[in-house]
């Protein structure tokens, strides 16, 4: 049961917001405990859907008073936990605040509102052969504004860059509910100012909630190519990833999915096509000027024949490349195909130490007999093992999530990392401490203070709690000290 | 979890959902609200935590669920095969039954629809006096004073003069050679408000040399019933179908929600013969796509929008048949839309019990549709047709709405 004092909290948020844009009936808020993370679970105290910059300000200002913490969620695609709510946070639900507000063609310059779904900003700018390069596979209803929390990447990102390299500006409600500019549309990161776009990108929703992000939009290439190779084993399918790579192309994409992944993407609606014989499958799209596409081409045709490429598809045209993309894209989803629940790993490795990491993660995944899948940008070395499961039974749980901790001690044992682009979030919370020592943590920590000194903005991601560091708790007391001195 | 829930038939199709989320944006009361409660996605959860027992009081995830047009456009892009139609209206059914919804309003649209609405000789005769109420002006004073506001004005049909309302019931015979012989199903509803459509279909399948029979012991298809949790009421209707029926030639449609409910008598009441039935079951575009149109259409010199209703394009998987036969009609210009297969938020009978929000959903169809540029919008359904042609008069367009089979007759004038 709620305090009186929290009932009257939530009438006047719902007085402010009216009932259809503020949620406190707690069976409803069930919808919203967890994200695509779904092993934890967190009930939000309620949901309130701004329309506006302002309206998000009020928000924060008006649970800031009241020391409530909260958390901003935009289509609740993430896989680590980001905008699942915790200590009875509310979440600040940005769905409405999709807007295109301006784009310069010639600058090739978008503003957005951070609930716009990442494809629809590409849908907007085609019609001028302009694109929005970061290409998560939930692009389809995921937002820039969750994009930007999580520093998302995609297949894409292997030639383009991630997230951040694609965010010029950001004004954003920080935690205190003022309105803070960081970057320039002109002039990213230059050289007279602090990187403030470059941390608050990835900050995994704690340093603030961004209202208008300023994107750069990237001409879409000359040419596009994209070839589909099945191998009889991985081993030779990752051979040929790094022969590509070491010949010194730069394909736009790199792309791998296992034998139990194509199954179950052939049986699904994202049915592709892929040879359902094959070990694993190779998906290679190239881009930029005709000729060099060509020749690279002809080059990668090459490697397939010498790693013994049984099968070798390629398109072309725009549609029969939808459909070769569309079983990658549509592969997580997929996945429910083969059990109830499905775990999301997001590790990465050397590209070189590629089939040693798989050949142990098959074997984690035996020990402890879970169904393992496997799709990965190959090119990055971003592994996903994908574990089915049936989360209703308490065994097999805490075999998958021990599994997965197995699996993210090995990427960082074979020198490597815990996260490519899903970030920390609640999930990997325990495995930070296998890549950073408390010299680093602390940084990260003291940084977070900065913008974020109550900790009321999306509390316990990203960073993990430790104890007995005196120094980082007094760090709240202290910014506020001086602030309210500035401010005076 | 130890205490497995009681095994409920829906549960089982909630856990095909990993909860990835690709189907949110694909739904159209998501795209207004922007409410995980109100996205598949959402609603699937909250159904399966209702058949896990994590839900206190059922009665307050009912909105979302009643929110939930149906349209099932959510099917169509999910990687997982979620059933989300059939998820909701058994869900529907068991709440309709343990937590039934309370007042007035409720009560007296589950007393039409089981003693009206399913027994056709009570609908003629309702419509026989709706049809004489509007002659001696009744319609008019309650428009004018009020009673029925102008929106609903707008949306309910003007009920037509009796011969358009006449059974088609008999063996109909072409002139010509006979290919084949097929059923017309002919609706409930559609009949009496639509049903200048259904002798269109019916000199259409004529013109295109196929013997029809009307069996005059058909019933409505009870797609209505099912949406309104009332699955027991669908289970007799459907029965009486299928005995209806008997035969083995196909069963032809024209209205998309009908088509639907009639593809799914198989899973519904899950025996061989309903099975064989559903199978028969073809939409008319689908089916003249298929055996090929042996009487050219008049030529029709206009611009013309196709729209796809959400039960021939996301439930029975018709998506390329109707433009294919439109492009074949002389001198007609089939103009992109790319909304197309959106919901115009009809949804059965949605519009009346969420006005709000279909109003919406319809006003952004309408808007797409303007852009085209269209002069006539062509779709298979009558509640969508009704829908569309309210929302374009509301934002000032006089663009025509008609059913597809309307354009592809060899003698637009004859019938």
């Amino acid at each position: 049961m709620l305090s009186t004092h929290m009932q009257d909290v939530l009438r006047q948020l719902q007085d402010r917001f009216g009932e259809q844009r503020a949620l406190v009936a707690p069976d409803e808020l069930r919808a919203y405990e967890c994200d695509g993370f779904t092993i934890e679970k967190g009930l939000p105290l309620a949901v309130v859907v701004p329309e506006t910059t302002a309206e998000v300000q009020w928000v924060v200002q008006f649970f800031n008073t009241h020391g409530i913490p909260f958390v901003a969620r935009g289509a609740g695609t993430c896989l680590s936990g980001g905008p699942t709510p915790n200590r009875d946070a509310v979440v600040i639900e940005t769905a409405r605040m999709k807007a295109v507000l301006d784009v310069d063609y010639d600058d090739m310059i978008a503003v957005v509102q951070p609930g716009l779904v990442n494809l629809h900003l590409t849908r907007e700018v085609c019609g001028e052969h302009l694109h929005y390069a970061p290409d998560p596979s939930s692009q389809s209803v995921c937002t820039i504004g969750g994009n930007i929390a999580e520093n998302s990447g995609g297949p894409h990102c292997f030639k383009y860059g991630m997230t951040t390299d694609h965010v010029l500006a950001v004004e954003v409600v920080l935690p205190d509910g003022r309105l803070a500019k960081f970057g320039h549309p002109s002039a990213a990161r230059g050289p007279h100012e602090l990187d403030l776009v470059g941390l608050f990108t990835g900050s995994e929703g704690t340093f603030g909630i961004a209202t208008e992000i300023t994107v750069r939009l990237s001409p879409d290439p000359e040419c596009v190519y994209t070839m589909l190779a099945s191998f009889q084993t991985m081993e030779a399918a990752c051979g040929a990833v790094s022969s590509i790579v070491s010949a010194g192309i730069v394909p736009a994409a790199l792309e791998i999915l296992d034998q139990a992944t194509i199954r179950a993407v052939e049986a699904s609606v994202f049915r592709a096509g892929y040879p359902q014989d094959a070990a694993a499958v190779l998906l290679v799209e190239l881009d930029g000027a005709e000729l060099a596409v060509e020749e690279d081409a002809a080059e990668i045709r090459e490697t397939f024949r010498t790693h013994d490429a049984i099968r070798v598809q390629e398109a072309s045209d725009p549609e029969e490349r939808t459909r070769l993309w569309k079983g990658r894209k549509g592969a997580f989803g997929a996945m429910g195909r083969l059990s109830t629940d499905l775990y999301v790993l997001d590790g990465v490795v050397p590209r070189t130490r590629l089939v040693e990491t798989l050949q142990k993660v098959t074997e984690i995944g035996e020990r402890h007999r879970v169904t393992l899948t496997n799709v990965f940008h190959a090119g990055d070395g971003n592994l996903h093992p994908n574990i089915s499961f049936d989360g209703r039974d308490e065994d097999e749980r805490a075999r998958v999530l021990q599994a997965g901790h197995e699996i993210l001690e090995l990427c960082v044992a074979m020198g490597g990392s815990i996260t490519g682009e899903h970030g920390v979030g609640s999930e990997k919370l325990s495995h930070v401490p296998l890549m950073f020592d408390d010299a680093d943590l602390d940084t990260m920590e003291r940084v977070r203070r900065v913008f974020n000194p109550r900790d009321l903005c999306n509390p316990g991601k990203a960073i993990p709690e430790r104890s007995g560091c005196a120094e980082v708790s007094k760090w709240p007391a202290m910014v506020e000290h001086v602030l309210r001195q500035e401010e005076a | 979890m130890t205490d497995l829930p009681k095994a409920i038939d829906s549960y089982t199709k909630s856990l095909d959902c990993v909860h990835c989320g690709l189907c949110i944006e694909a739904c159209p009361t998501y795209d207004v609200l922007g409410l995980e409660t109100d996205s598949p996605r959402g609603r699937i959860y909250l159904m399966r935590a209702l058949a896990e027992e994590r839900i206190e009081d059922p009665y307050s995830i009912r909105p979302a669920l009643d929110r939930c047009l149906g349209c099932r456009a959510c099917e169509t892009v999910c990687p997982s095969g979620v059933q989300y139609g059939q998820l909701i209206e058994t869900v529907r059914s068991e709440m309709a039954d343990r937590w039934p919804e309370k007042g007035l309003a409720s009560r007296l649209r589950r007393f039409l629809l089981t003693h009206v609405v399913a027994r056709q000789g009570r609908l003629r005769l309702a419509f026989r006096f709706a049809w004489l109420a509007e002659r001696i002006g009744l319609r008019w004073l309650a428009r004018k004073t009020g009673l029925l506001p102008a929106t609903m004005d707008r949306l309910v049909p003007h009920v037509p003069a009796g011969r358009f309302r006449r059974s088609l019931a008999g063996l109909h015979k072409p002139k010509g050679e006979v290919r084949g012989r097929v059923q017309l199903f002919t609706g409930c509803v559609m009949e009496q408000v639509f049903g200048d459509i259904n002798q269109k279909t019916l000199t259409l399948l004529l013109d295109n040399g196929f013997e029809v029979e009307v069996p005059k012991q058909q019933r409505c298809c009870g797609a209505l019933h099912l949406h309104n949790g009332q699955a027991s009421v669908t289970h007799g209707l459907a029965r009486e179908n299928i005995e209806a029926f008997s035969g083995d030639v196909p069963v032809i449609h024209n209205s998309a929600g009908c088509g639907a409910a009639l593809a799914e008598y198989g899973e519904v009441l899950g025996d061989e013969d309903a099975e064989r039935f559903s199978a028969r079951c073809r939409d008319i575009t689908a089916f003249l796509d298929d055996v090929g149109m042996s009487a050219t259409p008049a030529p029709f010199p206009h611009r013309v929008a196709y729209d796809a209703p959400c039960h021939l394009c996301h439930a029975q998987k018709v998506r390329r048949a109707p433009s294919d036969l439109l492009r074949q009609v002389p001198d007609l210009e089939l103009v992109q839309h790319p909304d197309s297969e959106n919901c115009c938020g009809s949804a059965g009978i949605y519009n009346i019990l969420q006005p709000e929000l279909a109003g919406e959903i319809g006003r952004k169809k309408a808007r797409h549709l303007i852009e085209t540029g269209a002069e006539v919008v062509a779709t298979g359904n009558p509640g969508c047709m009704m829908q569309i042609r309210a929302h374009l008069a509301e934002c000032g367009s006089n663009s025509r709405v008609v059913h597809p089979i309307e354009l592809l007759l060899a003698d637009r004038d004859k019938s």
